[in-house]
């Protein structure tokens, strides 16, 4: 009994520091930003107390309404595009180079991952821009007369998203087949099943775990970043964190940046129960 | 179907390096724009960015910040795995999730937290307190791979040291954390460039002295330039670098 109490005493030690420093650094300014959207401008002051205003404002007014809108359709379609365009790269890994040859296949898959966030929106600019390769190259071709406006659309944040998260989605998707056992396979086919049945009954629902946590993953880090858009996504539309840093930055609307901050909190939350049933977080 | 494969392959993989391809390309750029078309072979953009105070100051608070920071979490997230995984302790389960929470949690949310608590507590801002914010994020980080990593094979050459007489910190030292070099160091170098990488954090936290996303992030305020292509070829090269260390001499020696 002495020697339980005396490890659990050496347990808790031991996990103090993590716990102190999430409780500390998480959990406490978490709480102080709930706390801050609550509270209201007046003129520059912040005016603290239970004002529900700065919601009001985001559900009515319709620019901050459309910011949310923006965000949410972009993070669906680029977290669908990236799972379709993902799932046959890591199955073309793992079931048709040789054994030898995949790490070295996946590795230059996601060897672009390496270059900085920042850099990475800002090379897509070189290559979608009106003078960028992409137009250089088709208008060389022929097939085009005018240069396309791809850089500062709407289509330019996806397609550097979609870079991206293709390059996570691989790798997760990846690490889920490769621990499949051939057998499956082999069963399904003896039981008469085709290439299609097969994929669409077997290898699919094994694998959905770890298509969902990565889709999940895809959508968090999707939703929440200012850097893709600001960079690639022109003036023309704002996205919620875009939005979120306009509050902080030219109006130093603290309250309001906190407000919207939660509000995207409460988006990825519904986004985590409507997949939890698939959701293996612990390993990723 | 087999044509059809390795066409698709081919064609993801040049659409994952055609920016990099660009990028690296057009920072040898003889001209004043990194865009088609190619002007001819300089260095000229190269020793531009090498010699300027401001971005090598960047690349050195950089490091400094992802390697302390990383450092920090890795061994918070170590103590507190070997404790969940070992110890059965109360709420165990409620506290690997408070634990694991912040990676499901925007960055800019992170720091807008933090930053709401630095202001009311009157902390300045400087590459500390970007610090404190990069060990938020990666805590859950190397937690997560260390917890996934102890097995109960580890366990029994932990009770036969103590078994000896070990006292605690010396079978966390020499018995455990060796028997986990392999996820340690893959959880120290994957927080490294995390934090070596990251922007909202850094931006949103640090003042005067800022890290290097930050510094390329006032960079491109001034348009397209090829010195902006030298510097994220350079950190390129620096990132592939370090991985192709990593894979030949951790990752090679774990199987």
């Amino acid at each position: 009994m002495t020697l339980e109490t005396a490890e659990r005493r050496m347990g808790w030690g031991l996990v103090a520091p993590a716990l102190l420093w999430t409780a500390a650094f998480f959990v406490l300014p978490f709480v102080a930003m709930v706390a801050l959207s609550f509270a209201h401008m007046e003129g520059r002051e912040v005016v603290r107390g239970f004002d529900p205003g700065n919601y009001v404002r985001i559900f009515t007014d319709w620019t901050m309404l459309k910011a949310l809108l923006n965000s949410l359709e972009i993070t669906v379609v680029v977290t669908a595009v990236s799972v379709v365009l993902a799932y046959p790269l890591a199955a073309i890994i793992a079931f048709r180079v040789p054994a030898r040859w995949q790490r070295l296949a996946l590795l230059l898959a996601v060897l672009p991952f390496w270059t900085s966030y920042v850099v990475r929106s800002y090379s897509w600019l070189l290559v979608l821009g009106q003078n960028g390769v992409v137009n250089k190259a088709l208008l060389g071709l022929g097939v085009i007369a005018e240069p396309l406006e791809i850089a500062s659309t709407r289509a330019a944040t996806v397609i550097g998203f979609v870079h991206f998260f293709v390059m996570l989605l691989t790798l997760t998707i990846y690490a889920n087949l490769i621990q499949l056992s051939p057998n499956y396979a082999r069963a399904a086919a003896d039981l008469g099943a085709g290439r299609w049945a097969t994929f669409r009954h077997v290898i699919l629902p094994l694998t959905l775990p770890g298509v969902v946590t990565g889709a999940f993953l895809t959508f968090v880090l999707c939703i929440g970043d200012y850097i893709t858009p600001q960079i690639l996504g022109g003036n023309n539309e704002l996205t919620l964190p875009q939005l979120i840093m306009l509050q902080l930055g030219r109006s130093g609307n603290f309250p309001l940046a906190s407000a919207l901050s939660v509000v995207l909190m409460a988006v990825v939350t519904l986004a985590y129960f409507a997949s939890s049933r698939w959701l293996r977080l612990d390993r990723v | 179907m087999r044509v059809l494969a390795w066409v698709y392959l081919a064609l993801a993989y040049g659409f994952v390096f055609l920016p990099v391809a660009v990028l690296v390309a057009f920072s040898f750029q003889d001209g004043r724009l990194p865009v088609p078309p190619f002007q001819g072979v300089t260095l000229e953009w190269y020793a531009k960015v090498l010699g300027d105070r401001a971005l090598v100051a960047a690349l050195v608070n950089s490091a400094v910040v992802a390697v302390v920071s990383s450092v920090v979490a890795l061994i918070f997230g170590f103590l507190a795995a070997h404790a969940l995984a070992r110890v059965r302790l109360p709420g165990s389960v409620l506290m690997r999730g408070v634990l694991i929470a912040p990676m499901t949690v925007s960055y800019l949310i992170i720091a807008l937290g933090l930053l709401a608590v630095f202001n009311q507590t009157g902390v300045r801002l400087s590459l500390w307190t970007a610090g404190v914010g990069h060990v938020v994020i990666n805590l859950p980080l190397c937690f997560a791979i260390t917890y996934a990593a102890m097995g109960d094979h580890q366990k029994n050459a932990e009770r036969a040291a103590r078994d000896l007489g070990a006292p605690e910190w010396k079978v966390l030292l020499l018995v455990s954390a060796p028997m986990l070099a392999a996820p340690l160091a893959a959880a120290f170098f994957l927080s490294v460039t995390f934090s070596w990488d990251e922007f909202i954090i850094a931006f949103l936290l640090t003042r005067f002295d800022v890290t290097l996303p930050v510094e390329i992030w006032s960079m491109l305020k001034s348009g397209l330039s090829p010195a902006t292509n030298a510097v994220g070829s350079l950190v390129f090269l620096v990132s592939v670098t370090l991985v192709v260390v990593l894979e030949v001499f951790v990752f090679r020696r774990v199987k």
